[in-house]
């Protein structure tokens, strides 16, 4: 009679084991079918300006994407947003699956104060069109001057990121330069080494090749390719370089005067494009190459 | 009577040595007062609250158009009135430090307001704290550039020690008048006060400019 209890109970044991299993494994895929970023009926305003206009974008986990579209059409501004630089004026902005823009109190969605921008804010890195290195730093203080001072970490484990990530990008022999020391490739370089040393999950990279000259375009696209081979990351890219969105993203969304004009794959989008802006401004940048 | 006697230059030495103690001593002490203190200004001044931001600049303002001397008596003798007693050389550094004190603050705003706002940006996307980024992004860079205008009101304070004669302090050109009228002989006195106040005047802008040059080099500015 006991041996039978004993078995009963250990038979529900192991079923709440196996649910509790499931449950698991429930989260987990919630968590990956969950997009990385979401942008929900944003909208942005310069006094009456309205520069975007109710965007929808969901970003996948490791999906890359391009951001193409004519000057003013606000495509910098959703990458100044996301990167907490800007602030909406409606809607929510969404990161690993919980709220950047805003946080929740009292079971209501309030305006996020610092502290919780600031938390939500180091699962992403941006790398400027300007570069905006810290020009009294060497390459390699300014990879390090982050990860010590805001995730804690020591001088040397800091310095040993730093080292790697710079040999990642070329630059193992120039860690002891200072930015004005450095040409406008190896600049943007040594900036996507220190975006990188904070471990973001999401990069955003923002028009990074506008000021470089021509020939210096390349070796940043290379390092931008390599990234997206070799890490899990998820890109948000604001582009000019049309081959490079074409062979690199997952998507490519055209943006026109505040909204998504057109998105899709980029053979389809850059192949077949629905939209007569689109046509229009594909074939007004590709005539000008 | 000569135009020019030496033996007073000699005999009114140690009064012209005593007072120049002072005046330096007065000087370094004020100037650290207006160096931290200007900067604490700067930066309330640079406060996202649009009224801490507001008042501080009308502080910065009125302390800047009213005279030197006005601010020193409205402390050393109104101030008894309503039973505050300052002793007369907290008095004169403490006046001569705030004083300067709003002109470096907008010294140091300028430096503040050059940096590039891809600076601050850049503070944001590594999500340095606004303390952390103040320290080690922007102020070293908004300081080795304005460093020959701080110095200037350095020299320029130095010149406006005279006014503590007002308030009974011993400073260099008080003893020098001092000596001028206990012998009835003024010429010495005075010109050696001056040539010191321009032999220090001289060296203090070699030395800033050097330090200048120095800062600049150090943090790779141009």
């Amino acid at each position: 009679m006991s041996e039978t209890i004993v078995g009963l109970e250990n038979l529900t044991k192991r079923c709440s084991v196996l649910e509790e299993l499931k449950l698991g494994i429930a989260r987990t895929e919630k968590v990956m079918s969950e997009p990385m970023v979401r942008f929900e009926n944003v909208a942005k305003r310069y006094g009456t300006l309205s520069v975007l206009d109710e965007l929808n974008l969901d970003i996948a986990r490791n999906e890359k994407v391009c951001i193409i579209g004519p000057s003013g059409s606000g495509k910098t501004t959703v990458l100044r947003m996301l990167m907490t630089l800007e602030r909406i004026n409606e809607g929510v902005i969404w990161v690993d699956g919980e709220p950047l823009t805003h946080m929740r109190k009292n079971g209501q969605m309030v305006p996020a104060n610092e502290r919780h921008l600031r938390r939500v804010r180091g699962k992403i890195g941006m790398v400027f069109q300007h570069f905006n290195l810290f020009p009294h730093m060497t390459a390699l203080q300014n990879c390090v001057e982050a990860p010590i001072s805001v995730l804690g970490l020591s001088r040397q484990e800091a310095e040993t990121r730093a080292a790697e990530l710079l040999d990642m990008v070329g630059l193992s022999d120039k860690k002891n330069h200072f930015p004005i020391q450095l040409s406008g490739g190896q600049k943007q370089r040594v900036a996507i080494a220190r975006a990188l040393a904070m471990r973001p999950k999401v990069m955003l990279f923002d028009e990074v090749t506008s000021a470089l000259d021509p020939e210096l375009v390349g070796e940043v696209l290379n390092v931008i390719r390599k990234l997206g081979t070799e890490h899990d990351l998820t890109m948000l890219m604001v582009t000019h370089q049309m081959a490079f969105a074409k062979e690199f993203s997952d998507r490519v969304c055209f943006f026109y005067g505040g909204k998504i004009a057109e998105q899709g794959p980029p053979d389809q989008l850059f192949g077949d494009p629905q939209h007569e802006r689109t046509r229009q401004f594909l074939s007004a940048v590709l005539e000008a190459r | 009577m000569s135009l020019w006697d030496w033996s007073y230059v000699w005999q009114a030495f140690p009064y012209l040595y005593r007072g120049a103690i002072v005046t330096v001593e007065a000087t370094l002490l004020g100037f650290a007062i207006a160096l931290v203190l200007g900067l604490v200004f700067a930066l309330i001044r640079q406060s996202p609250n649009r009224y801490i931001s507001t008042a501080m600049a009308e502080i910065v303002e009125f302390i800047r158009s009213t005279p030197l001397l006005l601010q020193v008596f409205f402390v050393y003798f109104v101030g008894p009135q309503f039973g505050i007693v300052i002793p007369a050389w907290t008095v004169g550094i403490g006046v001569l430090g705030i004083h300067y004190a709003a002109y470096c603050s907008e010294c140091y705003r300028g430096g503040i307001e050059n940096v590039e706002g891809g600076q601050w940006e850049a503070c944001t996307a590594l999500n340095l704290s606004p303390a952390r980024s103040w320290r080690a992004i922007i102020l070293p860079q908004a300081i080795p550039p304005i460093v020959p205008g701080l110095g200037n009101y350095f020299i320029g304070m130095f010149k406006d020690t005279p006014i503590l004669a007002a308030i009974a302090i011993l400073e260099m050109l008080q003893q020098a008048k001092n000596f001028g009228s206990d012998n009835y002989r003024y010429v010495e006195a005075i010109t050696m006060a001056g040539l010191f106040y321009l032999v220090f005047s001289l060296a203090a802008s070699a030395i800033i400019q050097s330090v200048s040059f120095w800062l600049n080099r150090r943090y790779h500015l141009q």
